[in-house]
């Protein structure tokens, strides 16, 4: 489904800012695989997402979606494939413009755009049978401007819009990150929800080793732009925090537990 | 007076088509084009020199519209192709508007007194339908002393404008209108929806700078000349429409701003009249009136909220005073 092949990446290269963010990133997801990916600030992790979704090229190696190199197609003609959810709650949705116009362009993703209207009858039912799917009543302020909701209901509304088209592949980066934990929890659990019903491919980033745990059936670790550990199956059921602090250490020869952010 | 406010009203209905243009690239692009002082000028350039070469009016109307368009167009090319920011792009691009109108042109003035154009057609059809002295007949009953000349312009204007005015609502709620209105909102937003954003913006700075040739061809046809000078500050003229129909009519939905704005530029044009009647001021000084007019439209409402912000502020602070006084 999704090909990382050897993937670096150099930012500022030949200047004193100079930062190798990816090294040699090789990576394969099969269908249907839910992968949470944890590590510290400036692991890479954001990079390796952008790269994926083509918001970045790499140096070098390439990216294939469903065996098509995808390496340097420009990021819009990739998003028909791609769903993202952004860690900023604004980030996703268009504030001036209602729920089921923001619901219209997210329907587009996969189609040709038209001259014919973005909301119709038909495609007002859907939105609202999409809606309900949220448990937050917004199939009731269909023409409500996205701009009113709060961040909580922002975030829900980008999950479903980058996942209702049924993407081949499903970016989340720390997309809870910014919410408070009652509205976090909120929306981990609509993720779980939608990710297992629609059998989507998914990427997750999160700062929140229990939330890397819970959910998911395959982790991966990454530190100084390489994937330190990459855990699947039963073992990945049977992981504790203690033990990835354990590996991380085991790895890298010094602790993890002085960055605060990992543990969450 | 009657006759002055007539006019006023007639220009402001020609400029609407402008101003409409203008709430396109800025409100709807988020992108103040500058462009525009150049290609209200091209558009009457182009108008003018297709039909003092006799080609029908319609056509030189509709050509000047396509030039307008690619003008938008090119404009929006150095925005995204050449990464240069939008208001430089716009200043560029008016600048060598400058000397293209002039080139087209041949001369800096173009009279067309004698040419037959959309309005002396217009109004050769209109004469036999006899609708004007039914309506002036109206008007000297409720006690009109001097009459409008003709209807025409202004009726058949009003009805171009609405039908460009609906045109526009339609097309912004469709699939490409609504990825073109979240590119002037949230672009990496919709460019992670699978939306070209760079085609969107060029595409919609070609339809808003076409719709401003459209009525510098019109206004040119409508003042009986093109001028290389007619386009300065037009810009400004286009936000004080926006700006001044927004603050009266409201902004809650698209056909509402878009009738906000259509009727920002009539009150733009009656105020310039009004202002031009009184003793101290003369045309030279539209362009300050116009800026004038721009700043109060900012100014005012803001002043006006913080004012009720306060007022209400002290309210609560004088009745939370009263109530400690009343429980001592
Ligand atoms: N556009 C950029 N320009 C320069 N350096 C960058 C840029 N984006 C990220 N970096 C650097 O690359 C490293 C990896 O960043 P990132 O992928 O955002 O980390 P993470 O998401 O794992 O916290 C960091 O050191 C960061 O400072
Ligand atoms: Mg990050």
């Amino acid at each position: 489904m999704l090909e990382v092949n050897d993937i670096s990446l150099t930012f500022n290269e030949g200047t004193p800012d100079e930062k190798q963010a990816l090294q040699d990133i090789n990576l394969k997801l099969s269908k249907g695989e839910f992968v949470t990916v944890i590590g510290s600030n400036g692991a890479g992790k954001s990079t390796l997402m952008n790269i994926i979704s083509g918001a970045l090229l790499p140096d070098v190696g390439d990216v294939q979606i469903n065996e098509k190199k995808v390496t340097m197609m420009p990021e819009y003609k990739r998003s028909r494939y791609i769903g993202r959810v952004f860690q900023d709650p604004m980030a996703g949705t268009s504030p001036t413009m209602t729920i089921e116009e923001n619901l219209a362009l997210a329907y587009s993703r996969d189609k040709k755009r038209s001259l014919r209207p973005g909301v119709n009858k038909k495609r007002r039912d859907f939105f609202k049978t999409a809606l309900n799917s949220l448990h937050l009543g917004l199939e009731d302020r269909l023409s409500a401007k996205v701009g009113l909701l709060s961040g909580g209901e922002r975030q829900a509304l980008s999950l479903l819009m980058a996942t209702f088209t049924n993407p081949d592949i499903l970016l989340l980066d720390e997309h809870t990150a910014a919410l408070d934990p009652s509205r976090a929890t909120l929306i981990t659990n609509l993720t779980r929800e939608i990710v297992e019903k629609t059998q989507l491919t998914t990427l997750m980033i999160t700062h929140n080793m229990q939330q890397a745990l819970e959910l998911g059936n395959r982790l991966i670790m990454m530190d100084k732009g390489q994937i330190i550990l990459d855990i699947a199956g039963e073992e990945k059921q049977a992981l504790t925090i203690e033990k990835l602090l354990h590996e991380f250490q085991r790895i890298r020869g010094e602790q993890l537990g002085d960055d605060r952010a990992i543990l969450g | 007076m009657f006759i002055s406010i007539f006019g006023a009203i007639e220009a402001g209905v020609i400029y609407a088509i402008m101003a409409l243009g203008v709430y396109l690239s800025f409100r709807v692009l988020d992108f103040p084009d500058l462009t525009v002082d150049g290609s209200f000028v091209t558009g009457a350039a182009v108008a003018a020199i297709a039909i003092t070469n006799d080609v029908s009016t319609v056509l030189a109307t509709t050509l000047a519209l396509i030039t307008g368009f690619i003008a938008g167009s090119v404009t929006g090319l150095l925005n995204t192709k050449g990464k240069i920011n939008p208001l430089l792009s716009g200043i560029l691009m008016m600048t060598a508007l400058y000397s293209i109108n002039l080139r087209i042109m041949g001369q800096s003035n173009i009279p067309l007194l004698n040419q037959s154009t959309v309005f002396t057609r217009l109004s050769e059809i209109w004469s036999g339908l006899g609708i004007d002295s039914a309506l002036n007949q109206g008007l000297s009953a409720i006690g009109a002393s001097s009459l409008p000349r003709t209807w025409s312009i202004l009726i058949v204007m009003l009805v171009v404008t609405l039908v460009i005015k609906f045109i526009t609502d339609y097309y912004l709620k469709t699939e490409v209108g609504l990825a073109l209105r979240a590119a002037g909102d949230n672009e990496k937003m919709i460019r992670s929806f699978s939306a070209n954003t760079d085609y969107l913006k060029i595409m919609g700075l070609g339809l808003s700078n076409g719709l401003v040739a459209l009525s510098g061809a019109l206004y040119a046809q409508y003042v009986g000349f093109a001028d290389l000078n007619m386009g300065v500050g037009m810009i400004v003229v286009g936000l004080a429409s926006v700006i001044i129909g927004e603050s009266i009519v409201g902004t809650k939905s698209i056909m509402r701003t878009t009738f906000a704005v259509i009727l920002g530029a009539i009150l733009y044009r009656i105020v310039i009249a009004l202002a031009l009647r009184s003793t101290f001021l003369d045309a030279n000084d539209t362009k300050l009136i116009t800026s004038v007019l721009v700043i109060l439209a900012l100014v005012i409402p803001k002043l006006i909220s913080t004012h009720k912000e306060s007022k209400r502020k002290r309210r609560k602070r004088i009745a939370l005073q009263q109530r400690a006084k009343g429980e001592v």
